[in-house]
């Protein structure tokens, strides 16, 4: 096996002793299959057990283990060193979060904006568990599926221009997963959700970058989700004051 | 020392811990339901599941035979007053799961759709693509948001439960963000922490997946039981362990050797079945624990390919199609580019046998209860049992949610039963500030010359030399000795991170020793079972020895000695222990 010999230039941020954030360099010997993970690992293992960072499933369905690497919001997991040319590579926290440690971010914010845009199925009708499933037809089922792949990996808000600027916007995932929920066939939630995304904080805050969509190592595809729910606010605007006696 | 109130204290939040936080906010709005996990909840281990959740509810299916193929793939160690519960409950909670807004794959009619899995007579593995179990936490994680009685704490590692007077009385844990202790006071306590796969050094479990929970009962004198019983996933990508989803079998690909031979044919699971047309319960849809012995046995061999990660046969998925691929199994697609760079569309998978699922755990009855009043356990950290000597796939995603709910409900019931039980809080305080305690002295240790990685990797490789697919009682010796020798050696270990703020060489430090005790359940209990049964193979004992061990293992705590291993008779009710016949050629 052949191994290559990388530079790691790791953000430390430890808030009983530091004033800010700092670079501490380690040697590693990487494998050549190696991920960014394989070798924070191998630091935390073998060169420095004071590194904090958070890791799983190292399959890229966790969400744990998203970090800058060289400049770029990337799960560690799935950044094959084989696709990074030099020998030097810098891992920061994930931009646009707190640092609560070294490569920790926190994620009160996320948490609460998810909690926010009710992500849950809310039936038009309650329907009992005796009464089976509900029938959903694979073209129903794919009209959604997409912006269920999400694994808040936070990646798309440390991307999103709009979200560094001000964190009061919902932000892509939180928006992406309601209109996950207002595509479902089973659900008749959309207006209460409404009431969150259509504000200035929620849709109406993207200026469509598309930076969120790039980043996603999940092909979400937040940006698309954003576009259709403002041109579904804008339809719900119109009928309002153009046909109001719609709906009423 | 902050000391949070509760009724209810759930230990970890993945599916079953989720599961059962629902059925409590649904039952009664007034519980105050603490749910506690050393991750976020959307980063448990229940999100790695691929292949699907197994319950009966298309017509030419039926309960009976669903226990029979749960009761025989388990080897006849399986309660069966259990699985016959189980296999009641589970049409139920997956349609309960579809009404949260799981995007099950459908069928054209928009029906929920099902397919082929190992061991299964019939088609009953509900599944969303091959990402099911990814599916199903997040389902239950976004639809507890609903309910405001249900208190998270997200990473806060629990140390200790609080016992006292036999009874279970809450837990104490560290506050991951402020690295202060925590006290939780509650009457009643369900364990949801999941396996422990991590013990072994090649294993489809993620980083978490440390058997502390199952550590926390033991040590608090509940025993684990039948722990000898591993599960070895025939389909792990080399090298890192990815899981490949069974359901890549049950969609029709197949096992080659080097010489291309479907050599499962030779194992009792032959005749060759054509290619690309799937038969129940024959060669490739045979039960894991045969599928990963085959494997072993064309090691010895020779008919292996040696890869840089170890060595391999192939999983063979080209005759399926890009189309099918796509659509039924895109996540192991990409998998298998990613991590090893080969697409199953063009090209043959290399896999071998991996570490996949502890059918053992903390003993619990029908109701989820352990011997210990208070204290429930489900999901893969307990041990009901259904799964016996050997789970079939597709029943453990179903599992946790059935035992989840039905932990819940024990729960409550505990709490209105007619003893009223209540907290000691003098108790409490004074346990906890015993293990705030033990925390401190951890920071104090002289260092011993001894490393987290360095005990880890000896114990991971002992297990897997000792206690793998087939053991012995000379391989178990020396593992035994190995794990009491590493156990004494942890003390070892001198902290050189002193902060309190997210300090992950002090919850490495912890996990470590909760794996070590575990490990030391297994191989001692593997030590003891002198029979071959399912997962479990001795090379000295190799026949199935119903007489004696038609029992389940039960491992006693005993601090710093190996644990006591007792028994306990199997709860057989229609189906006595016969033949596991897998061959293609029965009616």
């Amino acid at each position: 096996m052949s191994e290559r010999q990388i530079t790691f230039e790791v953000l430390r941020y430890n808030p009983e002793t530091d004033d800010k954030p700092w670079v501490q360099t380690y040697a590693v010997p990487c494998q050549e299959e190696w991920v960014v993970l394989d070798a924070i690992n191998y630091i935390k293992d073998h060169l420095d057990t004071s590194l904090s960072y958070r890791w799983s499933c190292h399959m890229a369905v966790c969400g744990s283990c998203g970090m800058m690497v060289n400049g770029e919001p990337t799960l560690s997991c799935k950044a094959f060193l084989r696709d990074y040319k030099g020998n030097t590579i810098r891992v920061e926290p994930l931009t646009h979060f707190p640092i609560e440690r070294d490569l920790v971010v926190v994620l009160d914010d996320f948490m609460e904006k998810l909690t926010s845009v009710k992500p849950y199925i809310i039936p038009k009708k309650e329907k009992p568990v005796e009464e089976g499933e509900y029938k959903q037809t694979p073209r129903q089922l794919k009209n959604y599926k997409q912006y269920t792949m999400c694994i808040n990996c936070m990646l798309c808000y440390a991307a999103c221009p709009q979200y560094g600027l001000n964190d009061e916007f919902i932000g892509p995932a939180a928006l992406a997963l309601t209109h996950r929920y207002n595509l479902d066939s089973r659900d008749g939630g959309r207006s209460q959700r409404q009431e969150v995304v259509a504000q200035h904080e929620g849709v109406w805050e993207c200026s469509f970058v598309g930076a969120c969509s790039e980043v996603c190592p999940k092909d979400v595809d937040p940006a698309g989700a954003i576009q259709q729910m403002k041109i579904a606010s804008t339809v719900d605007w119109y009928l309002e004051h153009l046909m109001p006696w719609r709906g009423k | 020392m902050e000391t949070i109130q509760s009724d209810v204290v759930i230990i970890g939040a993945g599916g079953a811990g989720l599961r059962a936080a629902i059925a409590l906010a649904e039952a009664d709005p007034s519980l105050r339901i603490a749910l506690l996990s050393k991750v976020y909840p959307m980063r448990s281990h229940t999100c790695a599941a691929e292949g699907g959740a197994a319950g009966v509810i298309k017509g030419d299916d039926s309960l009976d035979l669903h226990f029979g193929d749960t009761v025989g793939g388990g080897d006849w160690l399986c309660d069966q007053d259990a699985v016959e519960f189980f296999i009641n409950e589970a049409p139920k909670e997956l349609t309960q799961l579809e009404h949260w807004g799981c995007p099950w794959s459908r069928e054209k009619d928009g029906a929920v759709g099902v397919r082929p899995f190992g061991g299964m007579k019939m088609k009953r593995t509900w599944f969303a693509a091959d990402k099911t179990g990814f599916h199903l936490l997040h389902t239950l994680f976004q639809t507890s948001l609903k309910y405001e009685s249900i208190r998270r704490f997200d990473e806060v590692f629990t140390t200790d439960l609080l016992v006292s007077d036999g009874r279970v009385q809450g837990c104490c844990a560290i506050e991951m963000r402020t690295g202060e202790m925590l006290q939780f006071q509650a009457p009643a306590v369900i364990i949801c922490s999941g396996g422990a796969g991590r013990i072994f050094p090649f294993t489809t479990n993620g980083a978490i997946k440390t058997g502390d929970g199952m550590a926390l009962a033991y040590r608090a004198g509940v025993p684990l039981k039948d722990m000898e019983f591993v599960q070895y996933h025939p389909t792990g990508l080399p090298g890192t362990g990815i899981l490949l989803t069974e359901g890549c079998r049950g969609e029709g690909g197949v096992l080659r050797n080097k010489d291309d031979y479907r050599y499962l044919q030779d194992y009792g699971m032959g005749p060759e079945t054509p290619l690309g047309e799937t038969v129940l319960k024959t060669m490739e849809l045979g039960p894991r624990d045969r599928l990963s012995q085959a494997f072993w046995h064309e090691d010895k061999a020779g008919n292996t390919i040696p890869t840089k990660w170890g060595n391999c046969v192939y999983l063979d998925m080209r005759h399926l199609g890009e189309e099918k691929i796509n659509e039924r199994l895109p996540f192991v697609r990409e998998l298998a580019k990613s991590y090893v760079g080969v697409d199953m569309v063009t090209d043959m998978v290399p896999i071998r046998p991996v570490v996949h699922y502890m059918m053992g755990g903390i003993h619990t009855d029908i109701n989820a209860a352990t011997p210990m009043p208070g204290l429930f356990a489900a999901g893969e950290c307990a041990c009901v049992s259904i799964n016996g000597a050997n789970r079939l796939g597709s029943n453990s995603l179903t599992e946790l949610l059935v035992f989840g709910r039905r932990a819940a409900e024990s729960a409550i019931a505990y709490l209105n039963g007619a003893q009223k039980p209540a907290v000691d809080t003098a108790a409490a305080d004074r346990q906890a500030a015993e293990a705030e305690g033990r925390i401190h002295a951890l920071f104090d240790r002289k260092d011993g010359g001894e490393t987290i990685a360095g005990i880890r990797d000896a114990m991971a490789d002992s297990m897997e030399s000792g206690a793998g697919i087939y053991r012995s009682e000379e391989l178990l010796k020396d593992t035994t000795a190995t794990l009491a020798d590493l156990r004494k050696r942890q003390t070892g270990i001198a902290l050189k991170d002193k902060s309190k703020v997210f300090n992950t060489e002090l919850t490495q430090t912890l996990e470590l020793s909760c794996m070590l005790d575990v490990a030391q359940a297994v191989a001692v209990s593997a030590f003891e079972r002198k029979e071959s049964r399912g997962s479990h193979q001795r090379l000295d004992h190799t026949e199935r020895d119903d007489t004696t061990y038609l029992k389940h293992s039960m491992a006693q705590y005993r601090g710093e000695d190996a644990p006591a291993i007792d028994y306990l008779d199997v709860v057989i009710t229609k189906s006595q222990p016969g033949v596991r016949d897998y061959s293609g050629a029965k009616s």
